[in-house]
């Protein structure tokens, strides 16, 4: 099946970061459209009769999430738009900011309608400061066109959108951590309940989207719910972006409809199949915090409902964000696990003991069974420390965000997937695999 | 006190707070906006910071240490922030570190002495697809090979005036 572009639809589009191509393609139509002849509990009502999913991973009903917010707000209400995309593998927002921010701008402008949000922020990670400077920019021309601003489309609506810069921290895209990083703090998770439509930022009722998700939104309320519902697989309906990257002849990005493509034609007929004619090993299916897969599973359909999570019937990994990392027979997956570790050990926010102390625990013992100086004894140990912290088959964890899992789990899937090359290392003394890492 | 921002930083400063319901909010792009005026952010800025935003300057350390964007020591004009995390390490990320600190002389976190170059080594900046990257101060550089670090460090104007990509 072809790829189905509707938020990359008009990413080539030449200018369509300025306002004026934007709306010559059908932009802002949408925002005058719910603004001009919507309530907000009819744009809520839209969004939800779509069956729109949030695109973080959670698939969490974006409608349903909007209704949790005030109807006569009492304090002002404020919507987040989570641009701080930082899981390895993960790509997309990259592109869709820097390519078309006219339309997370317009997203914006309806979800922050729908919850009768004062204001909005966009919080845009610091390395996206180019991407930044773009939605800026939309943002300026917008407030001119009277989008943005004061009495929008003489509604009498007034809304007003900022950026906001992170500063590198991969933390702050959990949406608690995010709200504490905006509000300027350590971006520590919070706890929840409170969730963040009772208490969210500066104490008020608040709504976090992530730039994935709102992207769709001016499509939705432009040709109406039924036509969302209707594309792909009606359980989870719509497109989704994979990126794929790694040992592949054509790393990028396909929008495709859930369910219409296996893993193996993702990674064979998209993305052109493994580079210099090389054997498949390994495929992590939705960013570092997933399970690795070995080629004899890549036949799974992409859809979160092929993938179940853990507590949830016949575990078969996760789905995850959609960033496809395919890894050929030259990689050791000790060393692979080993630099995703060095990944958690440095980005862990260090709130709750178990992640804090677990990952760079986990980090030291995969580097010693690299290099060499593994023990007999040291898989287990190592699968008793990431169960200790979330056991993959029972949803119990015991951090407050779901960091804990989020390196646990790739943890023992890595160890149950490929045991004997990990007992090789031990054995042997030393890596045992020919590596093909060096730079072009 | 010898620290203090511009007229033209002061503007921005001010803008800043407009964004926010109280004062607080707005240190992540304080701090950014303290790092482009004064290079990095040493104590002094510190403190200054913490004093425009009514902050105990503990406050504003245990914040900003909190981040790896922020500098606490003098860096070079030229950040070379290499990607390192999976995607790119599996396209050569240590092959890139290897030689700007064979090309330069110095080690990842060091500073050339003419204050020009300052390899550091980050984690994933959501360009994996383009992999190996690397980010030049804020302009970022895909598909890195041995033949575009040298002419990155002949001439690392033209990318980030983005002349070149």
């Amino acid at each position: 099946m072809p790829e189905h572009r509707i938020i990359l639809k008009d990413a080539d589009v030449p200018n369509i970061q300025d306002i004026e191509v934007y709306i010559a393609n059908g932009g802002y139509r949408a925002a005058e459209k719910a603004l001009k002849t919507m309530t907000p509990d009819e744009v809520i009502k839209e969004v939800q009769d779509s069956g729109l999913a949030g695109r973080g991973g959670a698939w969490f009903p974006t409608g349903t999430k909007w209704s949790f917010m005030p109807k006569e707000p009492k304090v002002p209400s404020y919507l987040c738009v989570n641009a701080d995309e930082s899981e390895p593998g993960t790509f997309k927002d990259r592109q869709l900011i820097e390519k078309n921010p006219h339309q997370l701008v317009e997203g914006t402008i309806i979800a922050a309608y729908a919850i009768r949000a004062r204001a909005a922020y966009i919080y845009v990670r610091g390395e996206m400061a180019e991407g930044m400077r773009g939605i800026d920019r939309a943002l300026a021309q917008a407030y001119a066109r009277g989008y943005v601003g004061k009495n929008l489309f003489g509604k009498g609506y007034d809304l007003d959108i900022y950026t906001h810069p992170g500063a590198g921290a991969y933390i702050c895209g959990e949406e608690t951590g995010l709200m504490q990083s905006l509000e300027g703090k350590r971006a520590e998770p919070r706890v929840k309940p409170p969730f963040p439509a009772q208490r969210g930022i500066f104490g008020c009722p608040t709504t976090v989207n992530n730039v994935q998700t709102l992207s769709y939104v001016p499509h939705i309320i432009d040709n109406g719910a039924a036509w969302f519902k209707g594309i792909g697989n009606p359980k989870y309906p719509g497109t989704f972006i994979f990126c794929v990257s790694g040992h592949v002849r054509n790393p990028g990005l396909f929008e495709m409809e859930l369910g219409a493509a296996t893993m193996r034609q993702l990674i064979y007929e998209y993305a052109g199949g493994i580079r210099d004619g090389r054997e498949l090993k390994a495929v992590i299916p939705g960013g570092a915090s997933t399970l690795p897969m070995k080629p004899d599973q890549i036949d799974i359909v992409m859809s979160p409902d092929q993938f179940l999570l853990p507590g949830r019937g016949p575990f078969k990994g996760m789905f995850g964000t959609g960033g496809i990392i395919v890894i050929d027979e030259t990689t050791c997956v000790v060393d692979m696990l080993l630099n995703l570790m060095q990944f958690f050990a440095h980005e862990s926010c260090g709130q709750c003991t178990p992640c804090r102390e677990g990952a760079p625990w986990v980090r030291d013992v995969v580097r010693r069974i690299e290099h060499g100086q593994g023990r007999p004894g040291d898989i287990d140990l190592l699968l008793n420390v990431a169960d200790n912290v979330a056991g993959l088959l029972s949803p119990r964890y015991s951090t407050i965000c779901l960091f804990g899992p989020a390196f646990s789990y790739p943890t023992q899937g890595t160890i149950l997937a490929f045991r004997e090359e990990f007992e090789e290392h031990i054995r042997q003394g030393r890596c045992p695999i020919q590596k093909d890492k060096g730079i072009r | 006190m010898s620290v203090q921002f511009s007229s033209e930083a002061r503007k921005e400063f001010d803008e800043l707070l407009t964004h926010y319901p109280y004062k607080e909010p707005a240190l992540l792009p304080v701090l950014h906006l303290a790092q482009r005026e004064f290079g990095h952010l040493s104590l002094e800025v510190l403190k200054y910071v913490a004093d425009l935003l009514e902050l105990p300057p503990a406050r504003v350390a245990g914040v900003a240490t909190f981040y790896p964007m922020y500098h606490f020591k003098p860096v070079g004009k030229y950040l070379l922030h290499v990607c390192a995390t999976l995607s790119c390490a599996l396209l050569g990320a240590e092959g890139v570190a290897g030689y700007l600190q064979e090309k330069l002389g110095v080690k990842v976190g060091e500073t050339t002495p003419d204050g020009r170059f300052t390899i550091l080594k980050v984690e994933c900046v959501a360009s994996c697809g383009t992999a190996p990257v690397l980010m030049l101060n804020e302009t970022l550089i895909h598909h890195i090979t041995k033949a575009k670090l040298d002419d990155i460090l002949a001439d690392p104007e033209a990318y980030v005036t983005k002349k070149k990509t």
